[in-house]
Parts: C-alpha cells; structure tokens; sequence
C-alpha cells in the first residue's frame, strides 16, 4: 500500500520542526500578513494537518489556501509553542506540486508562471532576477525611472560600475557557462530539475483542459496565469 | 531584574569577524539599486581597509524562488553548499551576505544540518556527485549590515556630516526596517533579535539620528515571493506596505534605512505606485519619504557623489533628504550617463512629486 499523504508529509524536515503540538491559541493568524489581506488562516492549516485529516490534507493540496502564505515566517517568531506554520506551508507546497494536485487551485496553476521566470532565470543567468527580463509592462510599478534605466541601461551601468555583460567579477556580472553547468547538474541531481518538469506536464494538462494555447515562454496560459 | 524596554536589544548579540570576508551578491539589489554592493566593497575596502573577496562564481542561492514554492529544499541547500565550497576554495572562512533573504536561508540551512545531520551528508554527496567540489562550513557568516554596525563607531570617526537637520539643527528623524527574513526566523542571529532589531537603529543612534519608533515598525513589507512575483497577487505587497507608511506617516520621518534589498525596493516603488493610484503622498510638499540602504547612508555621510553611489535609481527623490543634510550636488549630473553623455531624463510621475 502506498504512503498517505500526512507519510509523505512527515518525510519532509521542515513538516517535522514546523509541527510541534498546536493549542489554536491564533497568534499566527493575528500576526499574519497574507491573513489580513485574505482568508488565509494559519491556525486552520495547522489544525488540519496537527488532526491527521486525510482527506482534509487532500483538500488543503488542491486549494488555494495553501497559496496564499507570503512566507515571512513572522509566525515563528511569535508562536508560543515553537510552531512554524510557514515551514508546514512549504512541506505542502511541495506536496501539492509532487502529486500533481497544483492544478486543481487557481493560486497552485500560477506556479507555472513563477517556474517561467525566476526559476528559468536561474539557470539561464545564474540569478533570480536580470534587468533584462524586467519590463515595465510586466512590472508597471517599477515606475519611470526603471523605464529610464532599463533604456540606458549600457550606459548608466557603465557609469555605476557596474559588471553587467562582462566576464569578470561584480554587479550583473555574466555569470560563466560553467557556473551555470554547475546550477544545472545540481538541480538535475537534487530534484529542481524534475520539480520544474513536473510542473510544466500538469500544466500542460490542464491548459488543454481548458482549452487555452500552451506552449512555453509566454504563451497563452502563462499570461492568463500571470495576469489575471 | 527589570531591563529597560531600549535596552532589550542589548541581549541579543553575535560574533561578526572582523576581516577578511567572502562576498555574497544579491540577485534584487544587483539589479535595482546597482551601485550599492559596489559601495559596500568600496566602504569595506577604502574606508575600513578590510579584505572582502568578491568571487565572479559566485551565483543566486535561488532564495526568491524557494521562498515561492518552486525550488526543492534538498536543491537550495546543495547550490548553497555550493557557495561554501567556493568560499573554501578560495580560502576565506568568514561569509558575508548582502541579502536578507539569502541570510535567512543560509542559516536555516545551517541549522537544518544541526538538527538533521543526515541532511548536510546528502548535500554533501550531492554536491560531490555535480560538481566534485568539497566545501567547510564558514567559522563566522552574517549579513552585509553585521559589518557595518561592527565598524559604525569607525565610519563614525571619519563621517563629514552627521544625522542633523542643517537648518534646523534637530536630529533627522530615521524610520528603520530590518526585512523578515533577518531576525524573524532566528532571532539569536540578528543583532537586537526580532523585536527590539538593533542592527541599524545601532547606525542611527550613533550617526546622529533619531529612530522613529511607530506602530508597524516590525511589519513585512508585503514582499510575500509568489505575492509579489505574480502580477494578479500584488495587491497583497502594496497592501502591507501601505499599512507600514500610514503608520508611519504622523511621526514625520525624513528617511527610511532598510537592511533588505526586496524591503528596500518595495518601500520606494510602493510609494510611486499608491501616489499614483491614491493621490496619497507621505513626505512633504508632494515628495515621498526617501528610501536608502545602510550603505548608501554610510556613503553619503562619508562624503561619496550621491550620483556616483546611484541614489538617482531610486524613484523616490533623494534630494529633500540631501537638502536637509546640507549635502552639496550637481543636479545636472544626476541622469548623465557615462562620460557626461545626455541620455534623456525619465518622465515624471503624474502624482508623486520627483526630481
């Protein structure tokens, strides 16, 4: 017989230090970012999981709830117990991705979107983020001076000092090919690699479930995703 | 024994090395405010004469997305182990990381290897099997803002100006915002611990300033990874921050100093997009509340050309900061680019008054 998702869950370390013995005193959920601009509710979360609620693990892999925590983890600063119910978010996370059951919440089918751009960053430029692929349109609140850099940018970094294009130490420096090989045959030997495989097969699924072109990059789902 | 509500700070402390630093970047900071690490190795260098080792292979520790959902934990720490192995390599002991975010995952990964023993051996064999690379666990690491608390009394001794109204006379009133990720996980890791943070109220204290202590000191900036990362999610970031500047905003202040680079970017742009969006502005006369880092303050008290240091890529206006300290500049050299050469100026926002 297979392992039930609360096994699964217990094989990841952070599930193990994050969940200790709740007594649903709600100082998570006071104190919680995501909770006071959503329905987000930690202690609910904890509760569920702290119950060994199968099928209630099932419905938390499949929503958005899971999707909403902004990982501050001011929750374990506060807690008075020792939990961390960020720490149980990102075992859950995990999950949900593992067994497919991303796809089944609005918020978990936006992982696709994120795969899309910092994780393919990292092992396109070795960082998560890169002025080149920061634009105005997607990120609008960078406002005119960003506009006015991005346009200036061989210049003004030039004038800033910068390392941007160049084979040598410092700022936006090129990372080498062979830090990149490097990144890559960890991710390949740690899971990243499958993990970003994963996700792009179930999206892949769902996107023709629901009838919207799929193909990689900026396609039609990632903007549906991303945007809306 | 009663300690003093100011003085819990002083029993969260830690060792921060004093020389010779391996140097790790920060994908956001690297970015949108690009002179400041330079700066950072500059002060180090030039102003402390320290050692700080600053390695072109070197790469992002995939903190943004980790903290997102969608990197494995057993990946993050090997590309971590990574970085170690680098830092051996290069025969450095001492990390020095110029990101909270990073700092915050390089310690619980530390500490995932303390309670979990077998964790740090498969990252190790991991590692060995992708790359061959072998690394020690550095003696000392911190956040790029440890070291600068460690030498404030030293930038202190060689400061032209200090934090002081020149018209005025009274102290600059000084917001400061630590970022989550620095003392919230581990408070016994954060110079001051999560609640009384002393890591740049240090810097104020002794640069002359006054720390503004308002309701929401402590409050996320609203960063949230995947909040921010996705444009349908912002509302939750400029949300957070917004509940920061409208606490904020009775005290008056006339600078904020952030510790993290995604806080210090939030806390800028946010201002442009909620005068934009709400007419609402929270510095004076229609401007925002300047948003600088730690160093960039550093650098501006020790008498750097604010436009050599990059204050003009930030979209709030530095200038009624600049003004008050008593700061001399060329406003003509503000959007030059490389030898003097006009490369246009960027337009001004409909709402929220810029120079």
């Amino acid at each position: 017989m297979g392992k039930t998702l609360y096994e699964r869950l217990e094989e990841d370390v952070r599930f193990s230090e994050g969940l200790k013995s709740c007594m649903n005193c709600g100082v998570c959920t006071a104190i919680c970012p995501a909770a006071e601009v959503s329905d987000y509710d930690p202690r609910m979360v904890v509760t569920v999981v702290q119950l060994r609620d199968e099928a209630g693990v099932e419905k938390l892999l499949k929503s958005d709830t899971i999707w909403r925590c902004g990982e501050c983890l001011s929750c374990k600063t506060r807690c008075p117990r020792g939990n961390v119910p960020g720490y149980i978010i990102q075992a859950l996370r995990a999950l949900s991705i593992e067994t497919g059951l991303f796809i089944e919440s609005e918020q978990g089918r936006k992982q696709l979107a994120i795969k899309r751009t910092v994780g393919d960053h990292i092992l396109k430029y070795g960082y998560c983020v890169y002025i080149d692929e920061v634009d105005n349109d997607m990120y609008p609140e960078q406002g005119p001076i960003w506009e006015w850099l991005r346009k200036n940018r061989e210049s003004m970094l030039e004038r800033l000092g910068t390392s941007y294009k160049k084979d040598q130490s410092g700022t936006l420096r090129n990372t080498s090919k062979e830090s990149l090989n490097d990144l890559k045959r960890i991710f390949d030997e740690t899971g990243g690699t499958q993990r970003f495989e994963k996700i792009e097969k179930y999206s892949s699924e769902k996107a023709k479930e629901l009838g919207i072109g799929f193909k990689e990059g900026k396609d039609d789902y990632f903007n549906l995703l991303y945007n809306e | 024994m009663n300690i003093r509500k100011n003085e819990i700070w002083a029993s969260y402390q830690k060792e921060i090395a004093d020389d010779h630093y391996y140097f790790a970047r920060s994908c956001i900071r690297q970015n949108f405010f690009p002179a400041a690490e330079n700066l950072y190795i500059d002060i180090l260098r030039d102003v402390l004469k320290k050692d700080i080792y600053d390695d072109a292979r070197q790469t992002t520790c995939t903190g943004i997305a980790y903290h997102s959902g969608l990197i494995p934990l057993e990946t993050t720490m090997t590309v971590i182990a990574r970085q170690f192995a680098l830092m051996t390599e290069a025969g450095y002991e001492n990390f020095v990381v110029s990101c909270v975010t990073s700092f915050g995952l390089y310690v619980e990964t530390l500490e995932t290897w303390k309670h979990f023993p077998v964790t740090e051996q498969k990252t190790r064999d991991a590692l060995k099997r992708a790359t061959g690379m072998t690394f020690l666990i550095p003696k000392n690491l911190v956040h790029a803002s440890d070291v600068i608390y460690k030498f404030r009394k030293e930038i202190a001794e060689k400061i032209n100006l200090r934090l002081i109204n020149k018209s005025t006379g009274e102290p600059l009133k000084i917001v400061d915002h630590i970022g989550c990720h620095y003392a919230k996980i581990f408070p016994q890791k954060g110079i001051g611990g999560a609640e009384y943070s002393y890591v740049l109220a240090g810097l104020i204290d002794e640069w002359g300033g006054l720390q503004v202590d308002y309701p929401e000191r402590r409050h996320c900036c609203g960063f949230g990874f995947r909040q921010y990362l996705l444009k349908s999610n912002r509302g939750y970031s400029v949300s957070n921050s917004k509940k920061k500047f409208d606490s904020m905003q009775p005290y008056k202040p006339d600078l904020i100093i952030a510790n993290c680079p995604g806080c210090t970017f939030f806390l800028d742009r946010w201002q442009f997009v909620i005068a934009e969006m709400e007419g609402k502005t929270y510095g004076e006369n229609g401007y925002g509340i300047p948003v600088l880092t730690y160093e960039e303050l550093a650098g501006l008290l020790l008498g750097y050309n604010p436009w050599d240091i990059g204050l003009q890529t930030h979209q709030v206006s530095v200038e009624p900061l600049l003004g008050k300290l008593g700061i001399r500049y060329d406003p003509e050299q503000k959007y030059k680019g490389i030898d003097g050469k006009d490369i246009g100026r960027p337009e001004h926002p409909q709402v929220l008054k810029c120079i």
